[in-house]
């Protein structure tokens, strides 16, 4: 067995130290680290199937121009050219990055230092602008720094955790299972949910407010005014060390938390619980700052921590969870168009100074560059020549993705680098560059608590395939920037990143790795986590802001009078408003999630969340596919009925691309509306509307194979066999034989069907060899086969195809609901009923489910009371 | 004192009928049975398997003359009843002995019907109806080289077909229908009984036209097509069917068409008189199946006894067994526009079933290669049960209706809709458990940089 490398998770932003070790047979074996700070050993299921996501499968292995294979030198030459060309014939504006909080520390260090420092332009942004964007200008506003105050031992040393906006258990799952154990030995501590769904989270909540979308500046307003009212400002502190706080609590108390739709009640057991527990932690995450007014809502969260003094203190404070494993690295680097770097502030002449005097670069832009709707708006315009996407899938999340993608396709000059040949995006570029991704790359992370920990390499990058610093610096280097750009390693870039920041924090920042500077080759390769500021002096800070020392030019904290703006009225023609978010086991586009067959079989599929009555009067059943739609564009989805959701508002996943279904781009509809401040897109608040999709008939694939079937709708998914695909269409084939020998591509199969014309009911099953190596099912109704046997048969000489399912003495285990043991809900069912199961515990005992990773355990104990609930009945 | 209750015919309906009459009156009638084969009843449905020589005609035999005797019936076995005088209400036999009686029952069966070909009198042109039809059949496989053609594509004629070609006799069928089983089986079905009979060495010709059987110094030399084709043989059976034996009733006077037009209680249009079996016309069916027929025997032994009993002609579904064929067939499987139907076919295991839907019910049902669900779809016939429910897995058999069909809901998520699932992550409570950790990766080539 081969060496063991400690690394860091390359999904969320709760950045958890993950072991790897390398089989002898090339598998690789992965668990959590449990010296790692952020994790203590815990991983959740998309860590955990990290082993099952390294495979060169849809690697893009070599450098093409026009999607044609090309050498490096002939593919980077190009893109010096036209950078260059650009610059030169329109301007240092005309050259843009859209870069990505998966880049590396020192990937991101270098793309900023050379669109900044060199081609002159702030025209670099980053997917961090839709997702982290609101609370970066928050924090700003109030402390004069993009600054996290807390870590992450407040949220188990809090008595109150509210979390805001952020479906956790799904989103960062390592963090709530440290607050669900933290609550399971220390009962006393509450957990408030506040978010309009009922998400997987209110399974710890002691109370949930599901209230009314985008009103949560009227939340906290009167929160803030009832803390006024009750006492509860911390005079001393406000006096000292918080300006604005008059103005703020105006507005508060002027505010009518009515709009909230929350009853009397709710709303006074959330304020008495606030009030009643000094150490209380706010976690906000994308459902405060992606939003119209996310920053705003940001500050009316704050402003309640500064103004009881609650912040910077042990289980105390404002705290941002970010949603990518290097957010908070690319805020430090400043890879975003309205900063500079180490926290330092574009507008600030004297930073912008120092920063072109550190780097001895020949530029320096004046100016923000454009934040990413106003990038792509730009590209769209023709203003923007030639753009580098790295690391990161625009035409998918970006909202209205339909016009992003028409943009990127007129841009003049398109340069895409990826792990991946075939994302939405790199389709549409000029020339695409193959990079390096997790557990091939060496470089650092830092995660929401300001925990900077390694990746580190443990495979050969495969192909030609380059690290993104190397391929930047590449680019640099062709166009004659060979002094800024000549590092032979990750840990060199870090050095220099390192030094800069002690120059930054000269400057009054917070951001300060200056002790980090000098590291040696050997010390980088062993660093372990450390969390900022790490200063020269040897200065170090767990918390922020408790000494009342803001960064502010005034020293003191800002609060900031924020109204609640007016809820938007429905409008007729787009009644519902569509809610977005992540669900449990797949990460973004699904790039590197959708291969692994665990991950798939939680959510296989891209649904809508819909309230039972909004249903009905649409005509909607569950299983339906329903056409969500708005002038920007149009998705096709499952329907999901669950009273999980409001009525009038539908949710929907963000993960689905044109690589896994026909119309599930949710950004599609997403209006490129944004907030004010921090240019963040309002992405949960989309207007649609709903209505039945109505094929003639449905469908499903299951196959050994990947198919491109040509269907109306279809969505696929990786199993453990192959593929499974639904697929739904408006026009009857003539003969339901050749459309699966099409559809499998197998003209000299044998075949066995069941056809039942009248009803479109047809089933059909290809065999060669005697292996079953696809099946067709269909239907006038969604098709209820069951997955898990119809794939499992793929592949194998076993009997029942057609059937579609076990017959009743060979008992369907059901969906999958442990992955790690891979047991099914009929089997856990089954084992509560004839064993008399009282527990969770019980049935791990029994079954071993929920005995590994524990992430299935909520799901185990709803099997329970179900299973309760109808005995409770019968 | 009892009643003379006369009986023409001691064949498997006549069995049947007696065993309920014995049983539910035994006192009330003085029984003759008259047979004009020389012997008792046997299970003429086991004959094919005589044929085969699975069975011996022992082993066939259902009731033997002292089985009848000991019941107090008198057999008269070998002798034939030439006449019925119902006036006098006595039957003449063979032998001139002339019996009278005070119920007559006829079951005299059917004959096979012999396609007046030229040289269809020859020596070597049999039936296939009884024991002594089977015995030549028998004594054919012993000779070397032996050759026969069946003409008939039905049951019989394949059942014929089979038990020859096991005892090494190299046959051809002869079928005027383009599919064999024409009655039974629609042309899918018949097709793959064609494939399974020619993979056993059975060469079966359907369409074909017989002109004219051929013969040398009077004995069967071969059968001659229209085409011209000339299958040479040393045997040929006729097995195109059966006609209701009626000549004596016909003689009598009593009311006739295809059979002997019984009622509902079995009663001929002579009160006296009752018949049974293959012989009789009911509501213008006519019978060739056993279970129909049994039923009969019921119904005919309660009115002899003075119990009510009416005769229903329920939807006729047997499970026919052609040697090693496995073949199903019920109800009414002809297509017309309010019919729809559902069909499974799988080639690869010679699997072929259909089942005709109308109007939210089963009407009819064929299948091959796999009978094992037939009694079932035979229940859902005669119970004209809606499976509208069932009608995606209907077709698979009772094994898969006994829950609900899986939840399409769960195609996409795991979870039942309204169950929550939580996020992740406990810590890593076993070491052995990291196993389930490790992942297939690398698959196309190892690089592991350690």
């Amino acid at each position: 067995m081969s060496k063991t490398i400690s690394t860091t998770c390359p999904y969320c932003g709760t950045g958890c130290g993950v072991l790897v070790t390398p089989q002898v047979n090339g598998e690789v074996k992965v668990e959590g680290d449990r010296k790692h700070p952020a994790n203590f050993g815990r991983l959740c299921s998309k860590g955990s199937a990290l082993g099952e996501t390294t495979n060169l499968e849809g690697r893009l292995l070599t450098p093409q121009i026009g999607h044609i294979p090309a050498t490096w030198d002939n593919a980077l030459d190009l893109v010096a050219e036209k950078f260059r060309a650009a610059v030169a014939e329109y301007g240092t504006d005309s050259v843009a990055f859209y870069v990505s909080g998966q880049l590396l520390t020192e990937d991101y260090y270098v793309a900023n230092k050379l669109i900044k420092g060199y081609l002159g332009t702030a025209n670099i942004d980053t997917n961090s602008r839709l997702c982290m964007a609101s609370t970066v200008a928050g924090h700003k506003r109030a402390f004069g720094t993009d600054t996290v105050p807390g870590n992450y031992d407040d949220l188990e040393q809090a008595d109150l955790v509210v979390l805001t906006g952020s479906n956790l258990a799904w989103c960062h799952p390592v963090l709530y299972q440290r607050i669900a154990a933290a609550k399971a030995t220390r009962p006393s501590m509450k957990v408030v949910v506040v978010d309009p769904r009922r998400t997987a989270t209110c399974d710890i909540a002691d109370l949930h407010l599901p209230l009314r979308p985008g009103t949560d500046i009227a939340l906290f307003n009167h929160l803030l005014a009832q803390a006024h009212e009750h006492g509860a400002v911390d005079s001393l502190f406000v006096r000292e060390h918080v300006s604005g706080f008059d103005a703020a609590l105006d507005t508060a108390s002027s505010t009518d938390v009515a709009v909230t739709g929350l009853s009397d009640e709710e709303t006074r057991a959330f304020v008495s619980l606030w009030l009643a527990s000094e150490k209380v932690v706010t976690v906000f995450s994308q459902g405060v700052n992606q939003s119209d007014h996310g920053t705003d809502k940001v500050n009316s969260i704050i402003n309640c921590h500064l103004a009881t003094g609650r912040i910077g203190k042990p289980g105390m404070g404002p705290f941002s969870v970010t949603g990518q494993p290097n957010a908070m690295g690319g805020r430090e680097v400043g890879g975003l168009a309205n900063m500079l770097a180490s926290h330092l502030d574009i507008e600030n002449e004297g930073h912008r100074d120092l920063v072109q005097g550190f780097w001895q670069s020949p530029t320096i832009p004046k100016n923000a560059g454009l934040k990413a709707v106003d990038l792509f708006q730009a590209v769209n315009e023709g203003k923007i020549k030639a753009l580098w996407v790295m690391c990161t899938n625009p035409a998918v999340s970006m909202p209205d993705a339909a016009f992003v993608r028409k943009a990127i396709s007129n841009c003049d000059f398109v340069v895409v680098s990826d792990m991946f040949a075939s994302t939405d995006t790199a389709k549409l570029a000029d020339v695409v560059l193959p990079a390096t991704g997790w557990g091939e790359k060496t470089g650092t992370v830092t995660n929401s608590d300001r925990t900077i920990s390694r990746q580190r390499a443990f495979l050969t990058p495969p192909g030609e395939a380059r690290h993104d610093w190397q391929i930047i610096c590449d680019v640099a280097k062709r166009l004659g920037f060979e002094n800024g750009f000549d590092f032979d390693s990750p840990a060199q870039i870090f050095r220099e990143h390192a030094a800069l920041s002690g120059l930054a924090s000269d400057q009054g920042k917070d951001f300060d790795i200056s002790g980090l500077a000098g590291v040696s080759d050997e010390d980088y390769e062993s660093f372990t986590p450390t969390r900022w500021p790490v200063s020269a002096n040897g200065r170090t800070k767990d918390r922020f802001f408790a000494d009342g020392e803001f960064f502010t030019s005034s020293g003191r904290a800002n609060m900031l009078s924020v109204s609640q703006p007016e809820t938007t009225i429905h409008e007729t023609n787009t009644p519902f408003r569509l809610n977005t978010g992540r669900v449990r086991d797949q990460w973004h586009t699904m790039s590197r999630t959708a291969k692994s067959a665990r991950l798939n079989q939680h959510y296989g599929e891209p649904f809508l969340e819909i309230h039972p009555e909004d249903a009905m009067s649409l005509g909607l059943r569950p299983a339906d596919l329903a056409v969500v739609e708005n002038t920007f564009g149009r998705n096709v989805l499952r329907v999901l009925v669950t009273d999980r959701v409001l009525v009038g508002d539908v949710f929907a996943p963000i993960h689905w691309t044109a690589q896994h279904a026909s119309n599930a781009r949710i950004s599609d509809v997403v209006a490129p509306a944004t907030d004010p401040v921090s240019g963040q897109p309002d992405s949960k608040a989309a207007k649609v509307a709903i209505r039945p999709f109505a094929p003639k008939w449905y469908g499903l694939l299951v196959s050994h194979k990947e198919l491109s079937p040509s269907t109306s709708y279809w969505a696929k998914s990786q199993t453990t066999t192959g593929w499974q695909i639904e697929i739904a269409h408006d026009t009857v084939p003539k003969c339901w034989e050749t459309f699966a020998r099409d559809a499998f591509d197998a003209p000299d199969a044998d075949v066995s069907s069941v056809l039942d014309a009248a009803k479109n009911h047809a089933r059909v099953a290809l065999h060669t060899g005697g292996q079953l190596i696809g099946a067709l099912y269909t239907s006038d109704r969604p098709v209820s086969v069951s997955r898990e046997f119809t794939t499992s048969l793929i592949g194998t000489n076993r009997p029942g195809a057609l059937h579609g399912r076990p017959s009743v003495d060979q008992p369907d285990p059901g969906p999958t609901v442990c992955a790690c043991f891979n047991i099914g809900a009929n089997t856990i069912l089954d084992a509560i009923r004839t064993q008399d199961l009282l527990s969770v515990q019980a049935i791990g005992k029994a079954l071993s489910a929920g005995t590994n990773c524990g992430s299935c355990k909520p799901e185990l104990a709803a099997l329970l009371n179900g299973a309760r609930g109808r005995a409770a009945a019968e | 004192m009892p009643q003379k209750l006369i009986i023409i015919g001691a064949g498997m309906a006549t069995g049947r009928a007696l065993e309920h009459l014995f049983e539910i009156a035994p006192e009330a009638y003085q029984v003759t049975l008259f047979n004009a084969e020389p012997r008792g009843t046997y299970n003429r449905i086991m004959l094919s398997l005589v044929l085969t020589g699975d069975k011996s005609f022992d082993d066939i035999l259902t009731h033997t003359d002292e089985w009848y005797e000991e019941k107090g019936g008198v057999c008269r076995f070998g002798e034939e009843i030439i006449n019925i005088d119902r006036s006098s209400k006595t039957v003449t036999s063979d032998t001139g002995d002339v019996v009278n009686y005070d119920k007559l029952i006829i079951a005299t069966g059917s004959n096979p019907f012999i396609i007046p070909l030229p040289g269809h009198d020859l020596e070597g042109v049999i039936a296939y109806r009884d024991l002594d039809d089977t015995n030549t059949m028998i004594a054919l496989g012993s000779k070397t080289k032996a050759k026969a053609v069946v003409i008939g594509g039905g049951l019989l004629g394949l059942e014929a077909a089979a038990g020859l070609a096991m005892r090494g006799v190299s046959v051809t069928v002869v079928h005027i229908m383009s599919h064999l089983m024409e009655r039974q089986l629609d042309e899918a079905a018949g097709s793959l009984l064609s494939k399974e009979l020619t993979n056993k060495g059975i060469t079966v010709k359907c369409a074909a036209n017989s002109k004219e059987i051929l013969g040398k110094h009077g004995r069967v030399k071969a059968l001659l097509l229209d085409d011209g084709t000339e299958l040479p043989c040393d045997l040929l059976v006729m097995a195109v069917g059966i006609r209701p034996s009626v000549a004596l009733a016909v003689e009598a006077e009593l009311a006739t068409g295809r059979g002997i037009l019984v009622d509902d209680h079995m009663v001929t249009s002579d009160a006296s008189i009752l018949a049974l079996g293959e012989c009789v016309e009911h509501n213008g069916d006519v019978f060739g199946l056993v279970a129909p027929i049994f039923e009969q025997a019921q119904v005919l032994a309660k009115t002899l006894a003075g119990q009510e009993a009416r005769f229903v002609n329920t939807e006729v579904a047997t499970k026919l067994k052609v040697t090693g064929c496995d073949l199903f067939s019920a109800g009414d499987f002809s297509s017309n526009d309010d019919r729809e139907d559902i069909i499974y076919h799988d080639p690869a295991l010679g699997v072929y079933k259909r089942l005709v839907i109308e109007n939210k019910r089963i009407v009819g049902a064929v299948m091959y290669g796999d009978t094992q669900d037939g009694t079932w779809f035979h229940r859902l016939i005669t119970g004209r049960d809606d499976i509208s429910a069932m009608r995606e897995t209907l077709i698979f058999g009772p094994a898969y209706q006994a829950d609900a069909p899986p939840d399409p809901m769960l195609a996409v998520t795991a979870s039942p809709a309204n169950a929550e699932i939580c996020g992740c992550s406990g810590p890593t409570e076993s070491p052995d458990m990291n196993a389930k950790h490790v992942n297939e990766s690398n698959a196309l080539h190892d690089r592991t940089a350690a």
